[in-house]
């Protein structure tokens, strides 16, 4: 007497789904597949950065991607991988994605190569944002270093779309070099039209720079903080959290008031991988905003 | 669950009707001998009863790479002249996995809680565990097993059947329809008074041939408070950054991914590939910052995500105690040593504790 166990009857499960769905949690969805875009325009901001347009293709994606504030996605470039890029255009621009992005490793340089047309495609959008409501009638100060300028984007374009919502603004950003400062044809429109404190510093400063020279946290001198009433977002390379935080610390705002953004290598974005987990926490998942307060908790966060 | 009984010689038939079968199976076998002359045993695939080692002591990779294979394919793409396409597929052959030990069953229920749950569940490993039958017999541990420790000598979910050896019969615990089903062309009896005491028995001996204990209890806390703590350097010194201990332990499931271009350039595979924490550019990020530079922080990741981090998120340590990273280990590092020397260093303050004030 012999006996096979049909195919079939243990292979009943065959996942089909139509519409890539990242907003509802269904038992099963094609996790792995992107959103394919055209790349409407590069802007070239500096020898290292450069600003790319994209536009999800298909309108029912281009419907279902909605993102908030400090989300991130997963930015596929097929034949060279995927990579976790925040989001830096606004919340109510529905028509194109905005990413800011730094030639850094195989991938970016790939993407470096990319002309206008390309199609690349996005995962996402992935893990927690920036609590926006939560700070409305409040002061805000955005406080970025270097590349960190790139998420704090989203964040400004929000408040600037909801401007008489928020009271002082403030927004201090500093760079090694003056060659490295981003998004420097902004600074008047958001200093004139929707009034936003901006002070700007550099580290290393050639003689012709009329800017301010020094570390970020000298800015702090510039501006008045009404501890009880300000909420603060802060993001740069991992030393800079240290001293910004700190000094904010000591200024009396609160640490569950103040917003980081984490770095970390993410593999996945959807906290499986644990390439970007700190402790027991997935960056992808839970951050990559976290509040001080969590970071301060989480060893070896920053 | 049903509970039956069925003689050896019987028991061995059914395997060997399952296995001869279409159906691709898997079972230990003893595949080598190593220089101390023990067998070595590895799950591979099997065709007759004959080939399957039921007695074996335990195989150096575990059970989950039949679910979480060390390469798997993402999705494809195919390359036209100026576009792109991507195809996933998540469909996967039906297989059969006989002879798991608790603690490897154990392993894969932990493998589904985190990998089935959450706001997105893995469809492909969903695929392959919804495919995959699985056998499990008990065993008499191995004397550096510490499974007893983490409550993983017995299981009582994740199986389709369970077999106690009872003598010259096996006490099969029945968990799935599909078992039933197939046990029904063969000669099973119900339990008899006898058989359960013989099962108790069996259960009894298992429990008491456990050499090695790890105390695990309240070590999330030890954990967190000896972050600082100088025997990681310790033990990081002696870690060679090889990766075995996670390619051989039976949860770990952290991967990478790449992009695998075809050698024609008309297409490429996204891939996912088994990772290990120890290895060193694992948690390093573009530029080149890494965020676990030295030995001693990747090892001490290790162990926090084995027995404080999943902890803290799914409620239990994901070590089953099976100790395969242990006998792996090039620089013999072993859990039950690292964990031992954690405690060893706060338990020598009970002295200060015991001359506080507020003790008298």
């Amino acid at each position: 007497m012999r006996f096979t166990i049909p195919g079939q009857d243990i292979n009943r499960e065959r996942f089909v789904r139509e519409i890539p769905d990242f907003h509802h949690k269904s038992e099963v969805m094609l996790t792995d597949k992107g959103y394919k875009c055209r790349i409407t325009n590069i802007v070239s901001l500096t020898e290292q950065e450069k600003l790319f347009q994209l536009r999800i293709l298909d309108p029912d994606e281009r419907n279902i991607f909605r993102f908030r504030p400090g989300q991130f996605l997963m930015l596929q470039v097929p034949g060279y991988g995927e990579v976790p890029i925040s989001i830096s255009s606004s919340t109510s621009n529905n028509e194109q994605i905005e990413l800011c992005i730094r030639k850094a490793g195989h991938v970016t340089n790939a993407l470096f190569y990319a002309r206008e047309g390309a199609h690349v495609a996005v995962r996402g959008p992935f893990g927690s944002s920036f609590p926006m409501e939560e700070m409305m009638d409040r002061n805000v100060i955005l406080v970025a270093g270097g590349l960190g300028i790139a998420p704090l984007r989203a964040p400004l374009f929000w408040i600037n779309d909801h401007r008489d919502r928020y009271r002082q603004v403030h927004m201090l950003y500093g760079t090694k070099e003056p060659s490295q400062m981003l998004f420097t044809y902004q600074f008047e429109e958001w200093r004139k039209i929707n009034h936003i404190d901006l002070h700007t510093i550099v580290e290393h400063a050639p003689k012709e720079w009329k800017g301010k020279t020094g570390m970020i946290t000298e800015l702090f001198s510039e501006i008045a903080i009404d501890h009880d009433n300000t909420y603060a977002i802060v993001c740069g390379p991992p030393v800079m959290f240290k001293f910004v935080c700190n000094h904010l610390d000591k200024q009396g705002i609160p640490m569950n008031r103040m917003f980081v953004s984490l770095e970390r290598r993410m593999n996945c974005g959807m906290g499986k991988c644990c390439r970007c987990m700190v402790g027991s926490t997935f960056t992808c998942v839970d951050g990559p905003v976290f509040d001080y307060w969590s970071v301060m908790n989480l060893k070896e966060a920053i | 669950m049903i509970y039956k009984v069925i003689a050896k010689p019987e028991f061995e038939k059914f395997i060997d009707t399952l296995v001869s079968g279409e159906t691709l199976s898997y079972g230990p076998r003893h595949v080598d001998t190593d220089k101390q002359g023990e067998p070595i045993y590895q799950f591979r695939e099997v065709n007759t009863v004959s080939d399957i080692a039921f007695d074996y002591t335990a195989t150096y990779s575990s059970a989950k790479h039949f679910l979480l294979p060390f390469r798997e394919n993402l999705s494809r793409f195919t390359f036209t002249d100026d576009d792109w396409e991507q195809d996933i597929g998540y469909e996967v052959k039906p297989i059969i996995l006989i002879g798991l030990r608790p603690y490897d069953i154990s392993a894969i229920n932990i493998l589904d809680s985190v990998l089935l749950n959450g706001h997105f569940p893995s469809p492909y490993y969903l695929a392959r565990r919804k495919n995959t039958f699985i056998i499990g017999m008990d065993h008499l541990p191995l004397p550096d097993c510490f499974s007893k420790s983490l409550n993983h000598h017995t299981v009582s979910h994740g199986f389709n059947l369970f077999c106690s050896d009872i003598g010259d019969k096996y006490y099969l615990s029945i968990n799935s329809s599909k078992a039933y089903n197939y046990l029904k062309e063969f000669r099973v009896e119900d339990p008899s008074y006898d058989d359960d005491c013989k099962l108790i028995e069996r259960r009894k001996l298992i429990k008491q041939s456990f050499k090695t204990d790890v105390e695990v209890t309240g070590l999330p806390s030890f954990l967190d408070i000896e972050f600082d703590s100088p025997i990681w350097t310790k033990w990081g010194d002696k870690c060679l950054n090889c990766g075995t201990c996670a390619m051989v332990c039976p949860t770990c499931y952290c991967y990478n991914i790449e992009d695998r271009p075809d050698t024609d350039l008309q297409g490429s595979s996204r891939q996912k590939q088994l990772y290990s924490c120890n290895l060193v550019d694992f948690a390093e990020v573009a530029g080149g910052h890494n965020f676990r530079p030295k030995n001693g922080d990747r090892l001490k990741y290790r162990y926090y995500h084995h027995y404080l981090g999943f902890a803290e998120n799914a409620n239990q340590p994901i070590c089953v105690g099976c100790n395969r990273c242990g006998r792996a280990c090039l620089a013999n590092i072993n859990p039950k040593d690292v964990i031992n020397d954690l405690r060893m260093e706060k338990e020598s303050c009970m002295i200060c504790v015991s001359q506080s004030p507020d003790k008298t």
